[in-house]
């Protein structure tokens, strides 16, 4: 495993929501080392202030070079990227952390839910380079309204994965949570890949261990280096040991995960 | 733009009392892991040292999350001294670190003098290891959980302990958490301390004012960063305006320049911290800026700008 810290060049910036941004970078290095469920730290802006790296998931890396990162604008460091133009520079370190295992074969059910969705379509995107039926992928994804993912639910349904959806306000697909569309597909999956908020990954572990389905969960948590060496980015494990989501994670077992904390 | 001063020709090396180092570059406790975490992104040959994590006797957990926060310029930590035990930093971390060129220098502590005492003893004969770095920040558990760091006769104490285990040069790592860091200093000189290091983290809290709660689950924590830098540079130039033993300066380093600053008010040597996370190339930036700054100066010695600051008109 090898890291870098590449000076990327922005290729370019489109809004998709309102406060929803895909980035393209170039940055060779890490585009052709990245595995999906990876991370990068963003040195967001050129100023001391704000001081530390942002982590966000590799949303796509392609073999000509790029990588896009898919953000939500949360705060201070997310709105400098939102502002990045064409040309400009953005440092990053990367790629970061373990990343996905999958199975042998299908079938695959990734769940994302709002933000959580950027790691999955580099993993359907890989996971579909062998020639597979769409029911080998099925996408679930979920959001509080049909904006934010109107436009990823295309984007995995031109892939070739089947793509259900769940919205809060029930603008688009089912009206409720995205576990809800889980337990038809359950008996027949081979894993579940998952990454958003805790709790919605937490009911989807369960849903899994009930039925004896693996499953892969991608979790946050606030980070300083990415490198394993701030020891900050601590989540409690299962084993009642901590866990170093950069560098044990992002993504882990749900088995390996306390998940009521 | 060729060099004025060829690289070869400088000569950067320094000496923290009987440890000589080749360059005065170093990097801090808690920010560079155990060496082996940077190893794709910084030449490890290259380094005057490397300072591990904090290493107690037992492995220790480290506090709950949310453990760090990024505040104006800095960030604060609430890592809670998380780290692998003496035994397992022998066994799985020593054999990486005895590979690299650059020194390794192992920060210790302990909640008693006797435990700080047997970290020492165990330390000492271990191939590799070229220097011991006391952390005296921590609670004292049979003094009330005072902390070491914040009384001289408790600091004096921990030395004493310590030296008499060792033959490694011993650095003794202050907190800026006092009210006089220069008697802080004095009493670990004449415990006979070879260096001392400063500064460690300010305490400070935040809070998030819509959930009302503090940011950090452990409430309090350290401060580090480009904030503390000013804080730091005046300790380091009052303590080594009064002590003999050199003085290694820490403290929001983050460019050769902050690092030259420290050198022209009295440090020998400087550690990088938060830096390293930020930017994890800042070591060997620094280092290549410091060498620049010689050429610039016309110097071909490191020491000739050690304490040079100028006073007065
Ligand atoms: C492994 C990993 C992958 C991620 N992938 C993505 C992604 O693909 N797209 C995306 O939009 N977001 C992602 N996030 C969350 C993203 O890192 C935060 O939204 C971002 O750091 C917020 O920065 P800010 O300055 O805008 O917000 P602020 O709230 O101003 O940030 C203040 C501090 O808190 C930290 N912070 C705030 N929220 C989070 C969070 N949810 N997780 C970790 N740190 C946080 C920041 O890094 C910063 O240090 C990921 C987080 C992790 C840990
Ligand atoms: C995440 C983190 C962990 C740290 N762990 C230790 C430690 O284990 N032992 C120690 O003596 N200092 C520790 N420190 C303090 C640093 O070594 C250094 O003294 C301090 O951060 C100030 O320098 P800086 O501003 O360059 O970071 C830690 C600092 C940070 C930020
Ligand atoms: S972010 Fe520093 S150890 Fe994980």
């Amino acid at each position: 495993m090898s890291e870098y810290q590449e000076n990327s060049v922005v290729e370019s910036i489109e809004r998709l929501a309102d406060a929803l941004y895909r980035l393209t970078l170039h940055a060779p290095c890490i585009a052709a080392a990245a595995k999906p469920g990876q991370f990068i730290m963003a040195a967001c802006g050129h100023s001391l202030d704000p001081l530390l790296r942002r982590p966000f998931s590799i949303h796509q890396a392609a073999t000509s070079g790029t990588i896009q990162l898919l953000f939500k604008v949360i705060g201070r460091g997310t709105n400098l990227l939102s502002e990045l133009r064409p040309g400009q520079s953005l440092s990053l370190l990367g790629p970061l952390g373990h990343g996905f295992q999958l199975p042998p074969s299908g079938p695959l059910c990734l769940i994302g839910g709002g933000i959580g969705i950027a790691p999955l379509f580099f993993l359907a995107t890989k996971w579909l380079q062998q020639p597979r039926p769409p029911e080998s992928c099925v996408v679930l994804l979920g959001s509080r309204t049909a904006e934010e993912i109107r436009q990823l639910a295309t984007d995995f349904s031109e892939l070739g994965c089947l793509v259900g959806t769940a919205t809060d306000d029930g603008s688009l697909g089912h009206h409720g949570l995205v576990s809800d569309l889980l337990p038809p597909f359950l008996s027949d999956l081979k894993q579940v890949c998952t990454c958003g908020p805790t709790a919605m990954m937490a009911a989807i572990a369960g849903l899994c261990r009930d039925t004896a389905v693996p499953c892969e969960t991608s979790l946050e948590s606030h980070m300083a280096c990415g490198l394993g060496a701030c020891l900050g980015c601590a989540i409690p494990g299962a084993d009642g040991h901590y866990k170093h989501v950069c560098k044990h994670g992002p993504v882990f077992n749900a088995e390996e995960v306390a998940w009521s904390r | 733009m060729e060099p004025l001063i060829p690289p070869t020709d400088l000569d950067l090396q320094v000496a923290i009392g009987p440890l000589r180092l080749a360059n005065p570059v170093m990097t801090a406790s808690g920010t560079f892991g155990y060496g082996a975490e940077f190893a794709n992104l910084v030449d490890l040959n290259r380094l005057g040292a490397m300072v591990v994590k904090g290493i107690s006797l037992e492995p220790r957990p480290g506090n709950p999350p949310p453990r760090i926060v990024e505040t104006s310029c800095g960030m604060l930590n609430a890592i809670g001294l998380e780290n692998v035990g003496v035994k397992r930093f022998i066994n799985q971390k020593m054999p990486f670190l005895r590979t690299c060129l650059s020194r390794v220098i192992v920060n210790i502590l302990g909640d008693s003098i006797e435990e700080y005492a047997f970290l020492a003893h165990e330390l000492s004969g271990v191939a590799g290891i070229d220097a011991l770095e006391i952390n005296i920040s921590c609670p004292n558990v049979k003094k009330g959980g005072v902390a070491f760091g914040t009384v001289p006769e408790m600091a004096a104490a921990v030395t004493q302990a310590v030296k008499r285990e060792t033959d490694l040069p011993v650095i003794v790592k202050l907190s800026p958490n006092v009210t006089d860091i220069v008697a802080m200093a004095q009493a670990v000189e004449q415990s006979g301390a070879d260096a001392v290091s400063l500064i460690n983290t300010l305490i400070g809290m935040a809070i998030d004012a819509r959930t009302r709660r503090p940011r950090l689950a452990n409430i309090i924590g350290g401060l580090s960063g480009p904030a503390i830098k000013p804080i730091a540079l005046r300790m380091v130039w009052q303590v080594a305006s009064t002590v003999s033993i050199p003085v290694i300066g820490i403290g929001g380093i983050g460019t050769a320049e902050d690092a030259i600053e420290f050198l022209l008010a009295g440090a020998t040597a400087v550690q990088i911290g938060t830096a390293n996370f930020y930017n994890p190339g800042a070591t060997e930036q620094i280092l290549t800026g410091i060498e620049h700054y010689l050429r610039q100066q016309g110097e071909t010695s490191i020491r000739a700008i050690i304490g040079s600051l100028r006073l007065g008109v």
